[in-house]
């Protein structure tokens, strides 16, 4: 758990970059603090390993004064990825990762037995190991850093815009496999981003901050989209808010209907209605328009999934009808817009 | 023809034996560059580290280092000759003065030069002061330190010429002499050893950088191409960076 009590941070030329700040991260939780540049995030991440010490209040780390601990120890103990990873150019990517554990006295034959796991565990080859961070990706560079932040297996993880220099492509793929080691690991992870749809997707809470160093709300994701605190916080998450809220409404109650559906291949009759295009495996392959065209589908939608999914599976279907698949990507029914928003009515209330 | 000449010196047998022959010359030359050259490390590369390394004091470094290379060097060298009443050490001095500002630009900009996030991230990862100097800040700014190194001695070497003016015996002396008899082929032979002597110097110590500077920082270097590594190196001698001073703490 980190704590900031009443923490202000103003530096010597008088910029006030943190006011007041009051907020607990939970243990075991991604707290993402985001707003626009300049508005003290990196400033507040950076007071709980003592990169900058506060003017006046208090940062909590598991309910010890930050204060109270010399920085290097302290920082030992806390993983820390910063943007561009900030890898050690001269260092092979094995050495990269081993640097906490070396720091703290492990052999170098322990060391890079750790990092060679740590490699293995954010998803790169062990092959990479051996090379130069020059000679990786920036994606994997990030993985690499993450990978160093890990090595000692500390409780606490600091992550400063760790994704922002990659590709939105990339950056999905490092949030996702974020996201995945996480449920694995448990760390408590402050993440700072000036991207709201990241912060969301990533975030248990989220902090949004204002410039001037004021914390504009502290809330779950959801809340933050339905029930934003000020028109600050309603201005920076975006106009299509109230859809993209639906990210975390679960679609119990959306009911799934049969469809016809025509085997791939096999020669189409003119018909009615539009008939969906299944595989041998009746996994979806596109649909067959009423006169007798092949046209590719829309989204899919797996059962489970949020609620958002199913609207928009149904929303950019040619058919109109949303194809609803199981986990192994098979055929289960479909839905349409109108059912899916009536669920929506019907949960208001 | 003052090239027929010149080569018709320096194969004289006369001019290869004895106190005053080709060989002696070269290598009191040589020790003359070696001493200056090692005494102005001693005192330019722990400064330019510290500097460096603790961001404090650089507009100072910058500005006496300047203020150095300004010095005329044959005026200091014959200054220190009279106080020092004589002998080598004067001469040595002289030397030391000139190496040390290129080594400490060599020195201080290597430190300087290191990727602020890769500070930034040693830091972050518990390094003390001296474990971010020695593992991470140094080796990163070897490259730079041995330029400074290269430039020093390219220095040196040719400016240990007019210690013959002090009547020591450096490569110099066959310049002088020379000069004084108008004995061309003399002078540009003279000329032509101290030239040979710079350029087999500077290849050992190109080659002494590719062993010392770690293989992470060549392969970075090698898509930038060498020449373009060494202008930058020179604009920011002349242009240094000003220190950043942020209000976070060690
Ligand atoms: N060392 C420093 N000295 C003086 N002012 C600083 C220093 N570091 C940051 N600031 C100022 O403090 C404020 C907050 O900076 P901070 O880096 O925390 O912002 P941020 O939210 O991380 O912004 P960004 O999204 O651009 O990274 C800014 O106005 C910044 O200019
Ligand atoms: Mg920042």
């Amino acid at each position: 758990m980190i704590e900031f009590r009443d923490v202000t941070k103003r530096f010597d030329d008088g910029t006030t970059a943190v006011n007041g700040l009051d907020l607990v991260v939970e243990a075991g939780t991604i707290t993402v603090f985001v707003g626009p540049s300049g508005c003290g995030k990196t400033t507040s991440l950076r007071m709980v390993n003592r990169m900058i010490d506060p003017t006046s209040g208090t940062v909590l780390v598991d309910g010890e004064d930050v204060l109270g601990v010399d920085p290097p120890t302290l920082r030992r103990g806390i993983g820390y990825v910063i943007q561009q990873a900030g890898l050690f150019p001269h260092r092979t990517v094995l050495d990269n990762v081993a640097t906490v554990p070396l720091l703290t006295g492990w052999t170098r034959r322990k060391a890079r037995q750790r990092a060679a796991e740590l490699l293995e565990l954010v998803g790169l080859p062990a092959e990479l190991g051996h090379r130069y961070p020059v000679q990786l990706s920036g994606g994997q560079q990030q993985r690499v850093g993450v990978a160093r932040a890990l090595a000692a297996d500390p409780p606490v993880l600091l992550m400063d815009e760790p994704f922002s220099a990659v590709d939105p492509v990339v950056r999905e793929g490092l949030q996702d496999e974020l996201l995945r080691l996480q449920a694995e690991l448990d760390k408590t992870i402050v993440f700072v981003t000036h991207d709201i749809d990241e912060a969301v997707r990533i975030g248990d809470k989220v902090a949004v901050m204002r410039t001037g160093g004021f914390l504009a709300q502290y809330a779950p994701p959801a809340e933050l989209l339905t029930r934003p605190a000020d028109d600050f916080v309603a201005g920076f998450v975006g106009k299509d808010r109230g859809y993209r809220s639906l990210s975390f409404v679960d679609s119990s109650g959306v009911e799934v209907a049969e469809v016809a559906t025509v085997a791939e291949g096999s020669a189409s009759e003119s018909s009615p209605d539009w008939r969906l295009v299944v595989d041998a495996d009746k996994r979806p392959q596109g649909w067959v328009a009423p006169d007798g065209s092949v046209v590719p589908g829309g989204s899919l939608y797996e059962v489970g999934a949020s609620i958002r999914g199913a609207l928009d599976a149904a929303l950019s279907s040619p058919s109109g009808l949303g194809v609803v698949v199981d986990a192994g990507g098979h055929l289960a029914g479909v839905v349409t817009a109108r059912q899916v928003l009536d669920v929506i009515e019907s949960r208001r209330g | 023809m003052i090239f027929a000449d010149a080569f018709a010196w320096l194969l004289d047998p006369v001019n290869w034996s004895g106190g005053k022959s080709i060989p002696v010359r070269v290598g009191i030359h040589l020790l003359y560059c070696l001493g200056a050259v090692l005494g102005a490390s001693l005192i330019a590369v722990p400064l330019g580290l510290y500097v460096g390394h603790t961001g404090r004091g650089g507009v100072v470094l910058v500005g006496g280092s300047n203020a150095l290379r300004a010095l005329p060097t044959l005026g200091l060298v014959t200054f220190l000759y009279l106080i020092a009443g004589g002998g080598t050490v004067g001469v040595l001095i002289g030397l030391i003065v000139l190496a040390v500002p290129p080594i400490l630009a060599g020195a201080y900009a290597g430190i300087q030069d290191v990727d602020r996030g890769v500070v930034d991230a040693a830091r972050g990862m518990g390094m003390t002061g001296s474990q971010r100097l020695w593992r991470v800040e140094v080796p990163n700014a070897l490259p730079l330190l041995v330029g400074g190194l290269r430039n020093a001695t390219l220095q040196v070497v040719a400016t240990a010429s007019v210690a013959a003016y002090v009547g020591i015996e450096t490569l110099g002396r066959p310049l002088l002499d020379g000069l004084r008899v108008l004995d061309y082929g003399q002078f540009v032979g003279g000329a032509i050893l101290i030239a040979v002597l710079a350029v087999v110097l500077d290849v050992v110590l190109a080659g002494v950088g590719r062993l010392v500077v770690p293989a992470g920082l060549r392969l970075s270097a090698a898509p930038a191409g060498r020449t373009r590594s060494r202008r930058t190196q020179r604009g920011r001698r002349e242009e240094p960076v000003p220190v950043e001073s942020g209000g976070s703490t060690a």
